[in-house]
């Protein structure tokens, strides 16, 4: 098992394979849909991004709400193919990681490597048990999105699976195919 | 002819929708214990066992098992004998905003396809009433996540397609899927009708028991074809490998035009939630 704090770094980054497990600590950043789409929109006009993405990780998420006396509700991954479009970009902001369930994109997969990159599949809909791993949530912007806004996350030890590394490799891929050759 | 208030109603949406999104139903709960025990392959084992944990924590705490904690689907079959006092539509929604609110569940509804804005309270339902013989109201709610429903599919094959063109279909709609709606998942398959009815039939599917089998033996050894052949891909739980990508296929069929076969595949994920009531 291996240990990673965020910010993640270049050299950090290349040490990562796919299929590797990882627990994950330190600050990350919900974005999802509608936080794509408006950073989108501030990237077409020029403008600033309400966080510097710079070592950054994205967390494909929007919570449930808070109960009282804990710091999170319920969180899990939703499926990152629908944030593909707009993922390049950032990656060339600076975005070092993202977190998310399913596969992505070949432009990402090739953008991921442009500019060195962790894709982390964590286990969707287990979101009970992961929100055990988040010990502060504070809203960052866009409050008006409701579960949709952009949150600063303070994780510890998050389960992981990097499932694309910086050199392409895709566990998805891999493990299938590791499976179906194993039953031949 | 029975009376019943508006307000039961109400009341009774709001319970199920809290129930549904902490508990899974018992035969899904069954059937993604024994795919932990019998999965082999050990990355696939690891995560069902996770999966498992999970559903305990999420019981104990209180907590929503998945965070989409879904649009709210309601099926309400009501007696012709029965004289709802009040609103009935709006019971139905009170009940979701209220059971979505309350119970601290995530608001994932937006009123407007295409100007997005977030109605705030979960609200409106999907609402499938029937009326049925007697002087009960038989509510169902089944909470359905979205990363699943975006992979079901829907297809007006014709005739001349048949039983394969079927097959074929909802393995295309498996593999297209992939790791994206949560595997293991669960298949509602819908045969017949019409466009519309079609895509009815198939979420009507996943209010079956996962572990049960069609009336008609013609069906039920098609659903277990289809099981067999899904749980071939190799997918498996998450889409990382693995032989549990499914945990059942259910069908439900009815009749056609002489025309058409249409065929819907409605995917749903290991979280396939659905309590029912009867008031």
């Amino acid at each position: 098992m291996i240990r990673l704090n965020t910010p993640l770094t270049e050299e950090t980054i290349k040490t990562l394979h796919a299929g590797d497990h990882v627990l994950l600590s330190g600050v990350v950043y919900t974005a999802r849909d509608a936080a794509h789409l408006r950073m989108m929109d501030l990237i077409a006009q020029g403008k600033p991004l309400p966080v510097e993405l710079d070592g950054q990780v994205i967390y494909y998420a929007g919570p449930t709400p808070t109960p009282p006396g804990k710091p999170v509700g319920s969180i899990g991954p939703t499926t990152s193919t629908r944030m593909d479009a707009s993922t390049p970009a950032l990656l060339e902001r600076g975005l070092r990681g993202m977190i998310g369930k399913g596969g992505r994109s070949e432009n990402v997969i090739r953008a991921m490597q442009e500019h060195p990159a962790v894709y982390f599949a964590a286990v969707g809909g287990a979101a009970a048990l992961m929100a055990q791993c988040v010990t502060d949530l504070q809203v960052v912007c866009w409050d008006d999105l409701g579960p949709e806004s952009v949150k600063r996350l303070t994780l510890q030890d998050l389960p992981l699976i990097v499932a694309v590394d910086a050199y392409g490799q895709d566990a998805f891929v891999n493990g299938q195919r590791a499976y179906l050759e194993s039953q031949v | 002819m029975r009376k019943i208030d508006a307000s039961l109603i109400a009341d009774c949406v709001a319970r199920l929708c809290v129930r549904a999104n902490r508990h899974l139903p018992q035969d899904v709960s069954c059937a993604l214990h024994q795919a932990s025990e019998e999965e082999t392959w050990p990355a696939a084992k690891d995560i069902l066992s996770l999966l498992c944990d999970n559903c305990r924590i999420a019981a104990d705490t209180a907590m929503p098992i998945c965070q989409d904690t879904g649009m709210a689907v309601v099926f309400a079959d009501v007696g012709q004998d029965v004289h709802i006092r009040g609103d009935f539509t709006a019971a139905v929604n009170e009940g979701v905003r209220r059971g979505y609110t309350e119970g601290l569940l995530r608001k994932s509804v937006v009123g407007d396809p295409l100007r997005r804005k977030n109605t705030g309270d979960n609200t409106p339902a999907i609402l499938h009433t029937r009326l049925v013989p007697g002087e009960n109201i038989t509510l169902t709610v089944a909470p359905k996540g979205f990363g699943s429903e975006n992979m079901s599919r829907l297809k007006m094959l014709t005739p001349d397609a048949g039983v394969e063109g079927v097959k074929q279909f909802v393995l295309e709609t498996v593999k297209n899927a992939g790791a994206n709606p949560c595997p293991p998942m669960v298949l509602g398959v819908g045969i017949g009708g019409d466009f519309e009815r079609v895509a009815e039939m198939a979420k009507e599917a996943l209010m079956l028991p996962v572990d049960g089998h069609h009336d008609d033996p013609y069906y039920a050894a098609l659903e277990q074809e289809l099981l067999e052949a899904v749980n071939l891909t190799g997918i498996g739980p998450q889409g990382l490998g693995g032989k549990t990508t499914c945990l059942g296929v259910r069908i439900v069929a009815g009749p056609t035009h002489i025309a058409g076969l249409p065929v819907a595949v409605n995917v749903s994920c290991h979280v396939t939630r659905h309590q029912m009531e009867t008031l």
